[in-house]
Order: C-alpha cells, then structure tokens, then sequence
C-alpha cells in the first residue's frame, strides 16, 4: 500500500539557516504523527513543506504517491492552521462553501452543511466571520479544512483558541478521520491531546527529528519527562 | 470530484472577492472619495483662462484613474494576506494562474467601477462635450482598465506579503503603468477634443498591445510571485 504521507531527507534553508534537516517520515492510512517541539525547532516549516506550500531546497515530500506541489497531490490534503486561514466579511457557510467549490465537489452546498454541522456550528452558520469568537473561527477553519474530505490531514497547533469543548470536539473529528482511513500529521504543543490522537510522537529539535516512536502505550506524563530533557 | 478549471476557479475566486468588496465597501468608497477629490482639487487649482477643459481634462481624468485604481489594486491582495487565507487558496487545486485571472476579474470590475463614477463627475465639473464619443471613451477605458488591472495585480501578488506593501506597490507599478496611460491619455484627447475615431486608431493600436503582451506575460510570471 502506497503511503499517504512520506518525506524523505527534507531540508529546507532559510538564508543559511538549516530549518529543517533530513526529516523522513511515511505515514499510511490510518496512521497519525504527533510533531512535538519547541518554537523554532523547525514542525511548522516541516508542515508546510508536506503540505507543498514550501518548496525543499532538499529532498522530496510525497503524498498519496505523488510528489509535492502538484494539484493532483494538493487534492488529498486538508490544512488547519493556528491561523484562520478565513475571510472574516464572509459567513461561516460561504467560507466552506467557497473551498468546497474550488475542490469542485459535486454537491457543495451538502458538503458545506456536513462539515458545519460536525464543527457543532450549524446554527452560527450565517454569521459574519469576524463576529464569532476565536473558537468559533477556529471550528469554522476545520470545517473549511475538512469539507472535501481529504485522506491526509496536516494540522499546526489546531487547538489555538478552542474551549474545552471544541478541543474534545477536535479530538474525536481527527480520530474519527484516522480511523476512517486518513493520515494525520498534527503538530502541537498539546502533549495529552497529541499523544490521545497519534500512532507515532516526534520530537523536534533544531530542525532535525530527534526522537521517533510509536505512540501506542505511551504514558504522557512519562512523555513530557523525555520531551523537557530533549529540548531542555 | 474535480477541480474547476483556469477559467472556473478564476471565476470563483472574483465572486469571492467581489463579495467582500460589496460587504466591506472599503477600497470602492476610499477610491470613489480619491476620485472625486481629486478632480475637485485640480478643478479648483485650475486656470480656465491658460489652459482649456479639453487640454486639462485627459490628464485629471487618467491620474485620477491611476492613483485610485492603486487602493482597489494593494486591497485585492490585503484579504487574502490578513488571516493567512492565501495558504486555503494555494492548498487548494486549482491553477496558480487561476489566482491571477479571478483576482484580475475583480480588480477590472473595481476598476471599471470607479471609472463609471468619475467620468460623468469630470464631464461634469470639467464641462467638456462628449457628445457621440461616449461610445469610444467607454472603450478606451475598458481598454485601459484592462492594461493596468493586468500589471496592478502583478505587482500587488508580489508585494502582499512585504512590510512596505503600500508603499511598494506604486513604486513598482506606476513605471508600468506609463505604456498603458500615455496612450489612453491621447485617445482621451482626441476623443474629448471631438475629433474623428479614426484619429485615435494608431494610440489605440498600442493600447490594445500592451493590454495582450501584459495579461500574457503578468499571467505566465504570476506563479513565480507565490514561490517562497
């Protein structure tokens, strides 16, 4: 089975500074990666490069088979970002609706009404971006993010700004995808939620992968005992 | 599943901007407002006795379009910049061509937009008789509309995500901009100086040529502006 995910030796330079450095990964379906690290250590620049919005000055990144950037390859991916990634004079349902219909989905309008109804925002679904709260923007980008339903779902600190609710919400919509096939590369400084999602934990440090394990039987707080060791 | 092509997405991407142009109403008042200021001032500083309406009112009329067709032009790129929404559109699809063609679309209907508001107020102000160019003004300003739209857009992509966007987009543009109103400028001239069509054919032959070589080539080099 082809993964859905991999990188191989990604390296990416900004004005001699090594980003990243020789970060491999492959995930399949149903598999999920929690990118753990410290600020600067290089997850987000790593996110963007599999998501192809960043161009590796080495290495290559592939998804579902296909090498990054192409259409083909970007039809597979949902991005959620810790930023909105909306346009707050639209409403929650025409921000959806919008990429629902770049992806040419055949029935967008069903599609839009799916993903609100699953971000448990249908009923915030005509308001004007810019009057919800930071939360509700947030469910609102996943929902934009999840509406053609993509097999590789790349997420940088999604988290930012949900309430408790929202974020047991997330939760069970990453698993739920996961579990209905997709891969998940999720970064977080979240250690619990991440580790409750992921098949597989990564640290980063410095731009380099330094730790890489299976996720299954770790205990968190024994976790973030290496995690502070690491990147201490 | 599949996506919408050049022409489809481009469509969709300036129902979408327009959408948010209708809502916020930002740029099209602050560009009507330059507008109209503009051709007051110059109304005001003008001398009726040293210069006529018809030598005057080419130059009012094609600077005012310039400048306000700027704020229209750094807007377009502003939304997509502000919650980091240019990353859903490059995520998604569709041709990075498509970016240009749907945010050009909007920036001509921005464009044409103020145009419709502007030029009746200079006719106006100005009292220069249009009579039976009406037709063939309206069309040197979709031709010019186009020209600028083209290179306004360009540059606007290429600067969006630089600390001096504003003032770096005039700067890069207005050079280009030259091509396109020279030759509009002279037809204006003529056409407001009631001379015949004809007259203008050889300006409007350049118009029409750098309007083609420039939505060409912008479209062609836009993707390299999205590069990192």
């Amino acid at each position: 089975m082809t993964p859905r995910v991999e990188a191989h030796d990604l390296v990416r330079v900004f004005g001699g500074r090594r980003a990243v450095d020789g970060v491999r990964c492959s995930l399949r379906a149903g598999e999920c990666l929690a990118l753990f690290g410290p600020n600067g250590a290089g997850k987000t620049t790593t996110l963007r490069l599999l998501a192809g919005l960043l161009s590796p000055t080495s290495g290559e990144a592939r998804v579902a088979g296909v090498r990054l950037p192409s259409p083909e390859a970007r039809h597979h991916i949902g991005l959620i970002s810790h930023r909105s990634m909306l346009y707050e004079a639209l409403t929650a349902r025409e921000n959806v609706g919008f990429s629902a219909r770049l992806y040419g989905l055949a029935d967008p309008e069903g599609a839009t009404d799916r993903a609100l109804r699953a971000l448990r925002i249908a009923d915030r679904a005509d308001v004007p971006v810019r009057q919800l709260s930071r939360g509700m923007q947030q469910r609102v980008a996943i929902a934009r993010a999840i509406v053609h339903g993509p097999d590789v779902l790349l997420a940088d600190e999604p988290y930012t700004g949900l309430d408790e609710q929202g974020a047991t919400a997330l939760t069970a919509l990453l698993r739920e995808r996961r579990e209905a096939g997709a891969a998940i590369v999720v970064v977080t400084h979240h250690l619990h939620e991440g580790l409750a999602l992921a098949t597989h934990a990564a640290i980063m440090q410095g731009g380099r992968v330094v730790r890489h394990e299976s996720a299954h039987g770790l205990d968190p707080l024994a976790y973030a005992d290496t995690y502070r060791a690491l990147v201490a | 599943m599949s996506a919408p092509g050049l022409l489809g997405s481009a469509w969709l991407i300036a129902r979408k901007d327009l959408a948010i142009e209708f809502r916020t109403r930002s740029a099209l008042l602050s560009a009507l407002v330059l507008s109209l200021l503009a051709i007051v001032i110059f109304y005001f500083a003008w001398d009726s006795t040293a210069v006529g309406a018809g030598d005057l009112a080419p130059g009012v009329l094609w600077v005012t379009f310039t400048f306000s067709g700027l704020l229209g032009l750094h807007r377009s790129f502003g939304v997509e910049a502000q919650d980091g929404a240019m990353d859903a559109l490059l995520i998604a699809p569709v041709p990075r061509q498509a970016i240009f063609v749907g945010k050009a679309l909007a920036n001509l209907a921005f464009v044409l937009g103020v145009q419709a508001v502007a030029l009746p107020a200079m006719v106006l102000f100005y009292d220069v008789g249009v009579g039976a160019a009406w037709p063939a003004l309206i069309g040197v300003m979709i031709l010019a509309a186009i020209g600028l739209v083209a290179v306004g857009t360009l540059f606007a992509g290429l600067t969006a995500n630089t600390r001096l966007a504003e003032l770096l987009l005039p700067v890069l543009a207005l050079p280009f901009f030259v091509p396109i109103v020279m030759p509009a400028a002279q037809a204006t001239a003529k056409l407001l100086a009631g001379r015949p069509l004809a007259e203008s054919f050889a300006w409007l032959r350049i118009l029409l040529a750098f309007d083609l070589v420039f939505a060409y080539a912008c479209m062609l080099v836009f993707p390299a502006t999205l590069d990192d």
